[in-house]
């Protein structure tokens, strides 16, 4: 970051908006900005990261019994597909700061396409899970041993995969005007914060995922 | 520097309300003083709406039998008077106005560093308060504003999923505030104004948004498992699958409780500019009543328990809550104690914004050392979920917060508006807010040991006498708020212009200002060069 | 009970509500006295340092190191006594401390008190205690989150659904007392209020003798009703395990590790047996979720619970 800020410095641009003093300094708001969305949305994601903890210490047997009808290699083909879009969309970062128009097109048109990829997969998932009269609430039968906390578990798994999935279209709808505003030309070497600021959601989005696949399919 | 005005001369003709006439310009603007504004309006509204439901709890009240509404009817309207009050008015009242309009101008800024979603916050809140507004008229909801499970979940008729929703849009729109007012106060603080230069107003805002970022989140994925649990019968709570409804108290409080200190935390702010101001003085002990707004913010997520020492919570987590709730009544003693301080030896004048600072402070102390008693794990069995309770938080959120609100729009009215308000009817309504308050509450007191449970429609006749107390004293409490309703009204119209951009002699960068200031606020871009609340330099500067 | 058109403080009716009085009363004082102080100190200045004319100049002092830890804990320090009386109080009203104990059983539901005695009475919104002896409740909610409120004992305890909650309290004085509902649950809220007669002991023995059949044999009734017998055999060969001396022991769990036996763990058994299966035994068990009421699991533990003593194993 400091390596960049001389430039950043060196005179405004027709970017800087009337409020801020300089180009610096709205760089570090929106950047700052960004960095404390992100804790709200670990709290919001905590609250049911807490459930879940004070559920599997209740009922331990249920739980590790319920995660094994969840589909693991669904689960795991998602984990690698989001963790390549995190590489495109760093990337996507780099060919900002380079000035590499046609790169970052192309990079975060790769993002938005592995990112639909991890929703195809979860709506796999889901019918399945229909199918199999897993989904709490609506159609849960359950014929293996557990007992009836077994439910609890799914009840969490629809809870927190389909928030994940919420933020990902969030993230899909973010990328598509990044896009449009990418092929119009609007990011420059000296000016690139909203691509790093999109990317900085896009890798958490794709964090609480490499938490959920343990928590939910594997232990 | 900025393209409206190109001399002082001109910037008393142009300011931020005469900039623009039109619908757009107020409902698209960015300008955080039009956004405070319009907060301003819509949170009257909703003050007005919820005091009309309290007006209705007191009125039923009044004789033990229910005779004046059904039990299911009231069960509605005292929810209604808490999901507005709480939701709608305590929480955005003095950030989303006061604090708008002013943290820029303290900290020497054109602007939020946000404007667009400082807007869009604005606009999260109405579409919060339109569908409360509409549970409101469609039906009500009777759960209580805490919404607990599996009451809210699965047993109540009433429209719990609209206002859950409401209340989860509006915390969106107090975490946009929140988020807003840190990074402007972390990245765009004039030259010179360093953090030990910040006024109380600000640090205090800087504690709060804290709270609103770190708890606000939490009480929204509550909200969201209890209405995928309502609409979907996803049970996280339902005993019957082996859920626990105790857990949804847990994470509601895990926000709720430090929710409170959103509620108290800016008017202590407010509090501290205007015994300053009014007592001439710098204040006492500046690091610690700025220290003591983050100790507060900070201990204040450690006490959630406190809610739940007979909810079959573990007794032992129970001693640790009630240990950490008593820790917290230090700073907010410091707070007190320090603002006492700051009065000895000034040179005090009685103006309206003084009283009710006045008032804060002794209603405040009440609310506090209830507070203590109520941490008292034993006297909890006791007094939790009684009119004890009830008395303590009104002693706090309105004896404090609505007082502390009060106080601060009278002190910042002129600069808000350019006009000043009749200062005589301002000392009657502040004192009969003060005398109507503690008639209205403390007979609660008495009434809560005496065993008279909460959220009671019918009551046993021998604690009538202090319901009628009480309701009398609520009599006198509307007048008191109905009198500046009425006189800030006027003075928008009539009331006698004020074009000093210090009228009040008070210290901090919004008294540097054109009353009311331009719209990108400073003329010529500030420097700091003196300490925060140099009243003892001012005077210096007078006799030369 | 005496009609007071003012009263200010309420009947005092059982052993804990002197004790939480005098901590109230200590706390009162301390609460008056900051509060007084903070009020004659803003009074006072205020009055005192009235500005005067435009030239009055107050005295600039910053602050003083020395007062802020003077009040910081010295208040900090009262109040800690507070916490430690406050907290040995609260423990003493989940403390079984007298042998003869006897046992109430309690059941909220949307709005109305079930009390069961073991004894065999059932009362609905009443309940009938002896004075001094002590009383151990134990109590479950059916549908929402309901609180046992007695203001004479200075008690209350939140009754939750799924799970049994208790505490423990020693009446002193024979009277009415209110009974109320604290903890919100629907439209008749308010309604779900009663009386605690507090009886001599010797009226108690008359009014429970009144009563008919006693908890335990209800419990056995229905314990042959809904099957049990069929295969919790006594001598242990049934496809159950016996269940003669189980309440209180610990039990060996099939997936490892033990439970203890309590009301909790034998409810959670009949409800949803597959949870925790006993070593040695197959999971077998249907699930009785939303065949049998909470007052019947009640009488069903009660009969389990008594059958260590009378088959003496």
């Amino acid at each position: 970051m400091s390596d960049h800020s001389a430039v950043l410095d060196a005179h405004q641009d027709e970017h800087v908006a009337h409020q801020f003093a300089n180009a610096k300094q709205q760089y570090e708001s929106s950047n700052l900005g960004m960095w404390l969305f992100l804790m709200t949305e670990v709290m919001f994601f905590g609250g049911m990261f807490g459930a879940y903890v004070i559920y599997r210490t209740w009922y331990p047997e249920a739980f590790k019994i319920a995660s094994t009808a969840t589909n693991v290699p669904l689960g795991a083909m998602n984990t690698v597909v989001l963790i390549v879009s995190s590489l495109t969309m760093a990337l996507a970062v780099q060919s900002a700061q380079l000035g590499k128009k046609k790169m970052l097109v192309w990079m975060i048109i790769l993002t938005m396409f592995f990112g639909a990829w991890f929703l195809g997969v979860k709506a796999i998932e889901y019918s399945e899970k229909w199918h199999h009269h897993h989904v709490p609430g609506a159609n849960f039968i359950w014929e293996g041993d557990g007992g009836r906390e077994v439910q609890i578990l799914y009840c969490l798994y629809f809870a927190m995969t389909g928030m994940h999935a919420v933020h990902m279209v969030v993230g899909l709808g973010i990328m598509t005007w990044l896009l449009l505003t990418a092929i119009k030309g609007h990011y420059t070497p000296k000016y690139y914060n909203p691509v790093e600021i999109c990317g900085l959601y896009w890798h958490f989005v794709d964090i609480v995922w490499i938490f959920l696949f343990p928590m939910l399919y594997l232990i | 520097m900025s393209a409206y005005v190109e001399t002082p001369d001109a910037a008393s003709k142009v300011n931020y309300l005469t900039n623009g006439w039109t619908w757009q310009s107020w409902l698209l603007t960015g300008d955080h003083k039009r956004i405070a504004m319009l907060y301003l309006i819509s949170i009257t509204v909703f003050f007005a709406l919820g005091g009309a439901f309290a007006a209705a709890i007191r009125l039923e009240l009044m004789t033990p039998r229910g005779d004046l509404m059904e039990a299911e009817t009231y069960n509605k309207v005292f929810t209604m008077h808490g999901v507005i009050m709480i939701f709608f008015f305590l929480i955005p009242s003095v950030p989303a106005t006061l604090g708008n309009f002013l943290i820029p101008l303290m900290v020497g800024a054109k602007d939020l560093a946000f404007p667009k979603i400082n807007l869009l916050s604005w606009y999260l809140y109405i579409i919060g308060g339109i569908l409360g507004l509409y549970v409101a008229v469609s039906g009500g909801v009777d759960t209580g504003w805490t919404f607990y499970t599996p009451y809210s979940s699965t047993y109540s008729n009433s429209a719990v999923i609209a206002t859950a929703m409401g209340a989860f849009v509006a915390g969106f729109s107090s975490i946009l505030t929140g988020l807003n007012f840190i990074v402007t106060i972390h990245k765009m603080r004039a030259p010179g104004l360093t953090w030990g230069r910040l006024p109380l107003f600000v640090w205090a805002h800087y504690a709060t948004s804290l709270i609103q970022l770190l708890g606000t989140p939490v009480v929204a994925i509550t909200l969201v498992l209890m209405m995928l649990e309502r609409g979907f019968r996803i049970g996280f709570f339902d005993p019957a699958l082996g859920g626990d409804p105790v857990l949804f108290q847990h994470l509601f409080w895990f926000y709720s409780h430090p929710a409170v200190y959103i509620m108290i935390l800016p008017g202590m702010g407010v509090i501290s500019e205007i015994v300053t101001c009014y007592s001439k003085k710098s204040v006492f002990g500046y690091e610690f009543i700025a220290g003591s707004s983050l100790a507060i913010a900070i201990l204040g997520f450690f006490v959630w328990g406190h809610h739940m020492f007979v909810a079959g919570q573990s007794t032992y987590a129970g001693m640790v809550f009630s240990l950490i709730t008593f820790a917290v009544a230090v700073p907010s003693a410091v707070k007190v104690f320090n603002w006492a301080a700051t009065m000895y030896k000034g040179s005090i004048s009685w103006d309206t914004p003084m009283l009710y600072a006045m008032g804060f402070m002794g209603l405040f102390t009440i609310g506090g050392v209830t507070g203590v008693m109520l941490a008292t794990m034993a006297l909890d069995l006791h007094m939790h979920d009684t009119y004890f309770v009830v008395a303590h938080f009104h002693y706090v959120m309105v004896g404090g917060m609505v007082m502390a609100f009060m106080g601060g729009l009278h002190f910042w009215w002129s600069k808000m508006t350019g006009r000043s308000y009749p200062e005589m009817a301002g000392r009657v309504s502040a004192f009969l807010v003060f005398i109507g308050f503690n008639l209205t509450f403390f007979p609660q007191f008495i009434v809560g040991y005496l065993g008279m449970p909460r959220r009671y429609h019918a009551y046993p006749d021998e604690f009538q006498v202090y319901h009628v107390m009480s309701t009398a004293g609520a009599g006198v409490l509307g007048i008191g708020y109905l009198l500046p309703a009425i006189y800030f009204t006027y003075s928008l119209f009539a009331g006698k212009r004020v074009t000093d951009p210090n009228p009040v002699n008070a210290k901090g960068l919004e008294w540097t200002v054109p009353t009311p200031p331009p719209t990108e606020n400073f003329i010529v871009p500030p420097v700091v060069t003196e300490e925060v609340y140099a009243y003892a330099e001012q005077e210096e500067k007078s006799l030369v | 009970m005496q009609h007071n058109t003012m009263p200010f403080f309420p009947d005092s009716a059982s052993t804990i509500a002197p004790e939480i009085d005098g901590l109230m009363i200590a706390e009162l004082l301390f609460s008056v006295f900051f509060s007084v102080l903070i009020f004659a100190i803003v009074v006072y200045f205020a009055l005192k340092y009235k500005r005067k004319s435009e030239d009055d100049r107050p005295v600039h002092i910053h602050g003083s190191l020395v007062l802020e830890i003077a009040w910081s804990l010295i208040p900090f320090i009262m109040i800690l006594g507070f916490f430690v009386v406050g907290t040995r109080v609260f423990f003493r009203a989940y403390t079984v401390e007298a042998a003869n104990t006897m046992e109430i059983f309690v059941t909220g539901k949307q709005w109305m008190w079930k009390i069961q005695h073991p004894e065999g009475p059932r009362e609905i919104n009443e309940m009938h205690l002896p004075v001094n002896r002590q009383v151990k409740f134990t109590m479950i909610a059916e549908d929402v989150i309901h609180s046992y409120f007695i203001p004479a004992f200075r008690l209350k305890k939140d009754v939750i659904p799924g799970r049994y909650t208790s505490f423990v309290v020693t009446p002193t004085k024979v009277g009415k007392y209110h009974l109320f509902c604290a903890e919100y649950c629907g439209t008749q809220h308010s309604g779900m209020v009663g009386s605690v007669y507090v009886m001599e002991e010797s009226d108690y023995e008359k009014w429970v003798a009144g009563g008919d059949e006693s908890m335990t044999a209800r419990g056995e009734a229905l314990f042959g009703q809904y099957g049990c017998s069929t295969c919790h055999l006594p001598n242990g060969k049934g496809r159950g395990p016996s269940l003669i001396g189980v309440y209180n022991s610990m039990q060996k769990l099939q997936t490892g590790g033990s439970v203890k036996a309590d009301e909790s763990y034998l409810r959670e058994s009949i409800l949803n047996p597959r949870a925790k299966v006993v070593e040695g035994f197959q999971a077998v068990m249907p699930t009785f979720q939303g065949q049998i009421s909470e007052e019947g699991l009640l009488q069903v533990i009660a009969y389990i619970k008594s059958l260590e003593k009378e088959e003496g194993q």
